[in-house]
């Protein structure tokens, strides 16, 4: 495993389990933390005053933990956090499930009670380990003074390697308070774990003689896409072979929305030709996509003509779903280098290069015949859709964006061309209400001052994590939040209209309870209220001016406003809507 | 449905056993039985499980399992190319009338009797699950008072071993 900046520094020094893991992290690598003090962490807080890196103060465990993604999922580092024993512990849980879902590297440490007082219900005890096993990808309680570099270090690499996942290492207290002689592990002892990485020669060549018989070939681009870091391989495979290429949620601009091979994104909100090209085509070549329920809809009607090629790092995710003809376990980025080499030796191009310009103009049509559907008036009622689109051009190409989850989230998906990975970043898996505005200031701290991020959040999302603005004014981290209020929960609301005859229950938010503007006022940051499609362009104009500082920009919206495309939950991709009066025309066909 | 039977080698580890049957439980997979114990080296366990389940379903078990970053080794032991065991210690109700031919009962089997007290006799049977299940129905007419099973224990018929062909090393350096 490659050493971090301060690797080799052993000596016979003595030193507290506190110091320890703060060397170890320094020894790591590890620039910046997100955490949160408390009785059993105290002792590593100690010699944090000293260390070789940021500690940022959040205001919850929760936000630490989603700082900590955001910062990972911005820069591909590992993202990590720290925090006490008991309730901040278990406040981590959801932030941990959300970075087992979608593959994210996080170091999570968490204080423990003194070993003597643990299994004894002891104040702020929590079983923790046992509690995060199933939503971390690994974890451990640290029970010497002596395992504390090696359960760090083995618990970093386990987090990026691979499947990157979120690992928590357990401290009790009196660990952290007993001295000992420092050793910096010179290796990591993971017998039982050994990602496979490179793809097996002979389904690779396999893989592109399927590719070169095929028709209506389509590359389903994952998630796995983004964590490898294999954007600049996809580009080069889908534009040599001349491959469409439909991007998932999570692997939003892995493949620039710019380019005329971009179908777009699948799934239940996804645009109307990439759902079209699933369910026409004769080939997917999978990249670190997993089939989610959200994409396929109806599992047994999904993609029904398609041969399947399926490359993953995680082997457990080929044939979970869907049953594979080429199966290549293997990490994406190297598995794209792989097929690249083949093309590059072999017969060259032009040999296993498909024949399918008149499917490439098909999937064109669908796109030109199928866009986006919404109508903005000229003046009054902003649309969010139009709002999304008003944001993506006043930050532009070179921001990052974050979402929380709902109908903001598919908005800023599918209304914001990205064209890189890591510039969309959301809670895909788990679905996290509340991640925007966290791990926006993670994103933030991770991509430094020239990047600028911009959260689209919900009404609904950002009241249940606003506390961190806080967190954003006080290390001077300049987000730009913007709330799409509609006044509702307006995914649930959209789904009582369609699904339980417009009966609304529970999901009305008074659209003036907070008033936001007086929230930015609480903390200190500019607060802009655009109230129609009248003010939009000179309210983001000023905002767009400041870039030193946090600032808030709430966008009044049409509540009633829903998201469209959409496949019915459970239905097939067959029975994709464009409209909400698609939807009532179905409804009188079929008489219900 | 279909009874496989997977023998595990795993890092002698805290929590390994948890996460194992946390792994079946949490992704709604049946084990019909487990048992756990040492191996030959202190470091590492030897766990044998048994699951009623289809091919595909197996598949994604054995997946999900080498998942976890303490499962050193997993294999499929066939039922007619391994030798699995299970013990069983059953608590008859006897008198002077019936001892006899529950002890006659219990040599059938090859089992032993390892207590006996005025009006109970207890018999330990190893076997498989078959032969087991066989004794107990025989041995019920006469009044079972409690019994207890160990969960399946097994080892592949011949020469060869589960670290064969993979030899499984302990000192990996990564």
């Amino acid at each position: 495993m490659s050493g971090g900046k301060h690797e080799g520094t052993a000596s016979a020094e003595r030193v507290t389990g506190a110091q320890a893991v703060i060397k170890s992290l320094e020894a790591l690598g590890v620039d910046v933390v997100f955490g949160y003090p408390g009785g059993a962490i105290m002792p590593a807080y100690d010699p944090l005053i000293e260390a070789d890196l940021t500690h940022v103060l959040v205001r919850h465990e929760q936000g630490a933990v989603h700082m900590a993604e955001g910062y990972a999922q911005a820069t591909g580092e590992v993202g990590v956090c720290i925090v006490t024993s008991g309730p901040a512990a278990t406040n981590l849980v959801t932030g941990l499930a959300d970075a087992h879902m979608d593959s994210i590297p996080v170091l999570a440490i968490t204080g423990q009670v003194a070993r003597s007082a643990i299994g004894s219900d002891a104040f702020q005890e929590a079983d923790v380990t046992g509690i995060t096993m199933p939503i971390t990808k690994h974890n451990e309680l640290v029970q010497s003074p002596e395992r504390i570099a090696s359960a760090i270090k083995e618990a970093y690499h386990v987090a990026r390697s691979g499947r990157p996942g979120p690992v928590l290492v357990d401290i009790p207290k009196d660990v952290l308070n007993a001295t000992f002689t420092w050793s910096w592990p010179e290796r990591v002892d993971l017998p039982g774990y050994r990602p496979t990485v490179r793809g097996h020669g002979k389904m690779v060549r396999e893989a592109l003689q399927l590719i070169a018989a095929a028709e209506r070939p389509v590359i389903y681009a994952g998630g796995g896409l983004v964590r490898a870091g294999a954007g600049d391989e996809l580009y080069e495979f889908a534009t040599r072979l001349g491959l469409p290429v439909v991007t998932t949620l999570m692997a939003r601009g892995v493949f620039p929305d710019t380019h005329e091979l971009a179908v777009g994104m699948p799934g239940m909100h996804g645009h109307y030709a990439a759902v079209k090209a699933f369910q026409e085509a004769d080939l997917l070549v999978t990249l670190g996509a997993r089939f989610d329920d959200r994409v396929t809809g109806d599992l047994d009607a999904f993609a029904p003509h398609a041969k399947v090629i399926h490359v993953d790092v995680d082997p457990a995710e080929i044939g979970k779903n869907r049953v594979v003809d080429v199966p290549i376990v293997g990490d994406v980025k190297v598995v794209l280098g792989q097929l690249l080499k083949v093309l590059d030796d072999r017969d060259g191009d032009a040999a296993f290069t498909p024949d399918c310009a008149g499917w490439r103009t098909h999937l064109t049509a669908l796109k030109d015949d199928h866009p986006l559907r919404f109508e903005q008036p000229a003046t009054g009622v902003l649309k969010p859709q139009t709002a999304v689109r008003a944001i993506y051009d006043t930050w532009g190409d070179d921001a990052v964006y974050v979402a929380g989850v709902g109908q903001h989230q598919m908005w800023a998906a599918q209304h914001i061309p990205y064209t890189r990975g890591r510039q969309w970043i959301n809670s895909g898996g788990l679905g996290t209400m509340g991640f925007a505005v966290p791990a926006a200031i993670g994103a933030k701290v991770g991509v430094g001052p020239d990047t600028p991020v911009v959260a689209v959040d919900g009404d609904g999302c950002f009241q249940m994590t606003f506390q961190e603005l806080a967190t954003a004014v006080q290390h001077d981290i300049p987000v730009v939040f913007c709330v799409i209020n509609n006044g509702y929960l307006g995914m649930v609301r959209q789904w009582q209209h369609l699904f339980y005859d417009d009966r609304l229950s529970q999901v009305a938010l008074p659209q003036d309870c907070p008033d936001l503007m007086k929230i930015a006022d609480a903390y200190g940051i500019p607060g802009f209220r655009v109230q129609s499609v009248d003010d939009l362009d000179t309210v983001l104009a000023k905002a767009r001016e400041i870039t030193d500082q946090p600032v808030l920009v709430e966008f009044r919206v049409d509540p009633d406003e829903m998201v469209f495309p959409m496949v019915p939950s459970g239905a097939s991709n067959d029975d994709i809507l464009e409209s909400a009066e698609e939807w009532r025309a179905r409804l009188a066909e079929t008489g219900q | 449905m279909h009874r496989h039977t997977l023998s595990v080698l795993v890092e002698n580890k805290p929590g390994v056993l948890t996460r194992i049957a946390g792994m079946f439980a949490r992704r709604n997979y049946n084990i019909h039985s487990l048992a756990v114990g040492p191996t030959d080296d202190p470091r590492v366990s030897r766990l044998t499980l048994v699951v009623g389940t289809e091919a595909v379903q197996l598949e994604q078990i054995v997946k999900q399992l080498n998942k976890l970053v303490h499962v050193l080794k997993i294999v499929e032991l066939a039922e007619d190319e391994s030798v699995q065991r299970e013990l069983q210690l059953v608590k008859v109700a006897a008198d002077g009338a019936t001892r006899s031919q529950i002890i006659e009962l219990a040599d059938v089997f090859r089992a032993k009797i390892v207590d006996v007290d005025h009006d109970s006799i207890t018999i330990e049977a190893a076997g498989n699950p078959g032969k087991l299940e066989a004794m107990v129905e025989l041995l019920e007419p006469y009044g079972i008072r409690e019994m207890v099973r160990s969960g399946t224990i097994a080892l592949a018929r011949g020469a060869k071993s589960i670290t064969d062909g993979s030899k499984v090393r302990m000192q990996r350096v990564v």
